[in-house]
């Protein structure tokens, strides 16, 4: 399942935040999004999955027309986003926010299993309100519950924002398994080094335009096009 | 059965038991008193449905009970149906009246959809003393006594008699509180917290989460409809008043004071502020200040309404 971006323009008001964006992502792959704050990251994950209408260009999965589909059609065609922050339903359950992930689709208990198989952390904590999770938990349950909607295409923004060490790399060992799976993921990432260490590939956003679109051994190669686009040097973990 | 449903449910059988037995040991004047707080209670539990669990705060609930009022009424003193179809009617017309206005409302969300909901409020309100012709505007009418006799096989019931009145009052609370108590703990009820918690992220998932949201509406309609309905079959009295703003603002009040996103909870506050009017009543003619003071300090004791406090606080099975 290929998604394919053709010349986005999105505006807020009267303010143009995506300039041009034409983009691909295939299955099995990693497309890592880079940029400053500001860059327009997180508005191309929402016109991704429906939030943020574009006002020019369009979105295709495999050929079909997207880009006036509502939000909740891009999720049924299997396009799950995680958005920053986690943005769990604090008052319910682990198991109920798994549950209401499993009805959007008609997923079944294997696509559940397959979920809990990635964070096996979270299976102690089924009858926990999840507000009371830790960061890192949560961030674990807010990936799962995407993946029980079965996704092809997974939009992760920040997920590693905020987490101990260890949890970064529960999530970045969860992020190559579900790319060994065929899951295509784009992945907005501010740590690079954890970006370079799991992306196919980089895609640098700068004022709404992308800059660039290279290969992880191309930054370590030239470490100026990271301090260039992002503000910081490829060190940074 | 999970250990928190099973408990929640003896409690609710529980709580339905004692409202079945006080008809034996309370006093006329409090027996007539919670036969209204039960249907009262009943609007409560349709009002809480909408704001407690799908989380829209309508300023417009009164056009719905109102609508059930008149519906029943209405077809009662003008098309001489008898009462069984008289509050089927009270029902469909706060059912339908509520998916009319939510295709509008709910296209709007937080302040506008409070504005765009008392507004139709009023437009209802402002229609019932138009029509006073027929609906005898703010006077209000009195339904006939051969109205509210039914006769079901050989089983008699006289509407007016109180305790086929409270009893008829309790049925329709048990049913909308077991109603509601099934609803929330559903799959549905899950997705109207989910909205509730966060809509944009309910419609990430896959859901069309308008919807859902007519379907809260619709049901809240319903509730609210067949509480209108009742209200005029037990107590006899269809009056605009019960379409006025006063009645958008009473559930809000009793579902805050009780607990919002409790099902007991709206019960516990409609039985506390209509005996804090009652009672306070009784000694000063500015009650209604001695009502606010109280209920500040209630707030302050119990911010997430009774219900809602002891949940957070000792009971995080309660539903």
């Amino acid at each position: 399942m290929t998604l394919r971006l053709a010349g986005i323009d999105c505006f807020y008001g009267n303010v143009q935040v995506l300039r041009g964006i034409s983009l691909e992502v295939a299955p099995g792959e990693v497309l890592c999004l880079l940029g400053r704050n500001g860059a327009g990251k997180t508005t191309l994950l929402k016109t991704m999955i429906g939030l943020i209408k574009p006002r020019a260009g369009c979105i295709t999965l495999d050929g079909r027309e997207l880009t006036r589909l509502p939000a909740y059609g891009f999720a049924r065609l299997g396009i799950a986003y995680v958005p920053q922050g986690r943005r769990l339903f604090a008052e319910l359950t682990v198991e109920e926010n798994l549950t209401i992930g499993l009805m959007a689709r008609g997923s079944g208990d294997e696509a559940r299993e397959r979920a809990l198989a990635l964070f096996p952390a979270l299976r102690s904590r089924l009858t926990q309100i999840s507000g009371t999770l830790s960061g890192g938990e949560q961030e674990m349950l807010a990936i799962a519950r995407a993946l029980c909607l079965e996704p092809k295409l997974l939009l992760l923004d920040e997920p590693t924002e905020g987490l101990m060490p260890s949890m970064i790399q529960a999530i970045l060992a969860a992020v190559r398994e579900l790319k060994s799976q065929g899951v295509a993921i784009v992945l907005v990432e501010q740590r690079v080094e954890s970006a370079l260490s799991v992306a196919d590939r980089i895609a640098f956003l700068e004022t709404g335009m992308l800059r660039a679109i290279v290969r992880p051994e191309a930054v370590h190669a030239d470490p100026a096009l990271v301090q260039h686009y992002v503000g910081v040097g490829p060190g940074r973990r | 059965m999970h250990t928190g449903t099973r408990r929640a449910l003896l409690l609710h059988l529980a709580v339905l038991a004692g409202l079945f037995a006080l008809q034996f040991v309370l006093p006329d004047y409090h027996h007539r008193n919670l036969a209204r707080i039960l249907v009262l209670a009943s609007y409560a539990a349709g009002y809480n449905l909408l704001l407690g669990y799908t989380g829209l705060l309508s300023l417009g609930h009164a056009m719905l009970f109102a609508a059930g009022l008149y519906g029943a009424g209405l077809a009662v003193q003008l098309l001489g149906v008898n009462a069984a179809s008289g509050f089927a009617i009270g029902v469909l017309s706060g059912l339908a009246l509520a998916v009319a206005v939510g295709l509008v409302a709910l296209r709007t969300s937080g302040v506008a959809f409070m504005i765009v909901t008392l507004m139709f409020s009023q437009a209802a309100f402002l229609t019932t003393l138009y029509f006073a012709a027929f609906t005898r505007g703010d006077e209000g009418f009195v339904l006939p006594e051969a109205s509210r006799q039914y006769q079901i096989g050989s089983f008699f019931f006289d509407l007016s008699d109180p305790g086929t009145r409270y009893n008829f009052a309790l049925l329709l609370f048990a049913a909308c509180l077991m109603a509601t108590f099934v609803l929330v703990r559903s799959p549905i009820g899950r997705v109207l917290v989910a909205i509730r918690e966060n809509e944009q992220r309910t419609t990430m998932l896959g859901y069309h989460t308008f919807r859902y949201k007519l379907l809260a509406l619709a049901a809240s309609g319903a509730i609210s409809g067949a509480a209108g309905a009742a209200y005029a079959l037990l107590f006899s009295y269809v009056g605009s008043t019960f379409a006025s703003i006063q009645y958008s603002i009473l559930p809000l009040l009793w579902v805050l004071l009780g607990g919002v996103g409790t099902t007991l909870g709206p019960l516990i506050g409609t039985v506390l502020m209509f005996y804090l009017v009652d009672v306070i009543s009784g000694y000063t003619s500015a009650y209604l200040l001695l009502v606010g003071v109280a209920l500040v300090l209630l707030v302050l004791v119990f911010p997430k309404g009774i219900l809602g406090t002891v949940r957070a606080k000792a009971a995080p099975w309660l539903p």
